[in-house]
């Protein structure tokens, strides 16, 4: 059985050079509960109705694909709701209304599908964007934090002067697995001097624990799903 | 090299500040004065930061990133886009990987149109149309997903950047082959050429500003 809630924000410990965090709630409490098996044509992340539709409507939009990139992998596909302009449009508008008085002054986007989803919300929010790339596609100076993966280790880059000691930052992805790749992208930011509030992604396997590995870092996604 | 053709959008354009390129078609489709520099152009023009020897040597680098650190110039950029093709229709803006997919689903999410990755292979996880494209040395491809688009949909490819535009046409062979109708590629930089219009594969490609050494 698969199904969609919207997670509560965890409110981070206050710090004494910040102002303190006050997320805000996406959904409203007492969800419904709605499972369907399966799924239509793969469709296997499902909304439990909650008071904000535009979940349901987000997480109906998002393609399963089995066994890629390798056998037994459960991919979810965004590229569907990107076809899907009402529910792009929704998952923007869902984060900026969190983020939009916090005072976040960086965004920062995982390479490639966080640029797709970290712009829009730089730019609704008045926000400096900064893409956190692979290693050799920045072409100036930059700084780097290595993490593993199941088999050997990659690396993520950022330019140097981009994110200076006095940023509030948002880290966005469209999926949080084992939370390998937004830890690194935390450590590259927080290296600089600057405080990631929050990490913001469409997607959570929670079964990934991506979550205890970012350990005090809250993290907002829209929907769950099955890894 | 090719013909150069008049745009289909809107007459010629011309005149600009220094390294701005006004190329201002769009504004002179919707009336305004024929020819004058849109201010906004100096600021991303001044925003792009030239990186000497990157990749290799010999290549001046227009770096796209300075720009995204200035939110009102990044704004500025993205609303040039959207004036444009806003209310022509479009269905769908496809982005090339990656800095396409920086400017190219703020620009879909304003005028209402899908977006649409274009990707290096093997990174889109279902049915894909695959298109190779020669490189200076050796060859690359650009894929898409079999679906995304309907035949006879117009689509404008966004990328920060038009060089040689071999990236750029391919993505213009895989969108048609899907039966796209491209209206028009869309680029922040351009080489010197691109401002007087000159089209790939047939296409009209619009730029906001030169390429600087």
């Amino acid at each position: 059985m698969l199904f969609l809630h919207c997670q509560q924000p965890r409110v981070p410990s206050p710090s004494a050079s910040a102002p303190p965090f006050r997320p805000r709630v996406v959904s409203v409490a007492a969800p419904l509960s709605v499972r369907v098996t399966g799924g239509r044509r793969g469709r296997a992340v499902v909304a439990m109705a909650s008071a904000d539709a535009r979940l349901a409507g987000i997480a109906s939009s998002i393609r399963v694909i089995p066994d890629f990139p390798k056998p037994g992998i459960m991919f979810q596909d965004i590229t569907t709701l990107l076809l899907d302009p009402k529910a792009f449009r929704d998952t923007i508008d869902l984060f900026v209304e969190r983020y939009k008085d916090q005072g976040i002054t960086v965004v920062a986007g995982v390479e490639a599908r966080g640029f797709i989803f970290g712009p829009p919300i730089a730019l609704a929010i008045g926000a400096k964007f900064v893409p956190l790339r692979k290693p050799k596609k920045l072409p100036g100076e930059v700084i780097s934090e290595e993490y593993s993966l199941e088999y050997g280790t990659d690396k993520i880059e950022m330019h140097v002067g981009a994110v200076q000691a006095n940023d509030l930052a948002l880290v966005v992805d469209d999926l949080i697995a084992t939370g390998g790749t937004l830890c690194a992208a935390v450590k590259l930011i927080e290296r600089v001097g600057a405080k990631v509030v929050e990490c913001a992604c469409v997607i959570e396997l929670p079964e990934l624990k991506g979550r205890d590995k970012l350990g005090d870092k809250p993290v907002f996604v829209l929907v769950e799903a099955d890894a | 090299m090719g013909e150069q053709e008049n745009n289909k959008i809107g007459g010629g354009g011309g005149g600009g500040g220094n390294n701005a390129m006004a190329v201002d078609e769009a504004a002179s489709a919707k009336g305004k004065s024929v020819g004058a520099a849109d201010p906004r152009l100096q600021g991303i023009s001044d925003a792009i930061r030239v990186v000497p020897h990157f990749p290799k040597p010999g290549i001046m680098f227009n770096d796209i990133t300075e720009l995204l650190l200035r939110p009102g110039v990044f704004k500025d950029a993205v609303d040039m886009f959207v004036e444009r093709y806003r209310g022509m229709g479009i269905a769908a803006v496809a982005g090339i990987e990656a800095r396409g997919f920086i400017f190219g689903p703020a620009i879909a999410l304003a005028i209402g149109a899908k977006f649409i990755p274009l990707r290096k292979p093997k990174k889109l996880p279902g049915e894909v149309f695959s298109e190779s494209y020669v490189l200076e040395y050796g060859m690359d491809c650009l894929e898409m997903h079999v679906g995304a688009i309907e035949p006879g949909e117009h689509v404008v490819v966004v990328d920060d950047l038009v060089a040689t535009g071999g990236t750029l046409s391919a993505a213009i062979r895989l969108l048609e082959r899907a039966g796209a109708n491209v209206v028009e590629c869309a680029c922040l930089i351009g080489l010197p050429k691109f401002k007087d219009f000159y089209k790939l594969n047939g296409k009209p490609v619009y730029i906001l500003v030169e390429s600087r050494k």
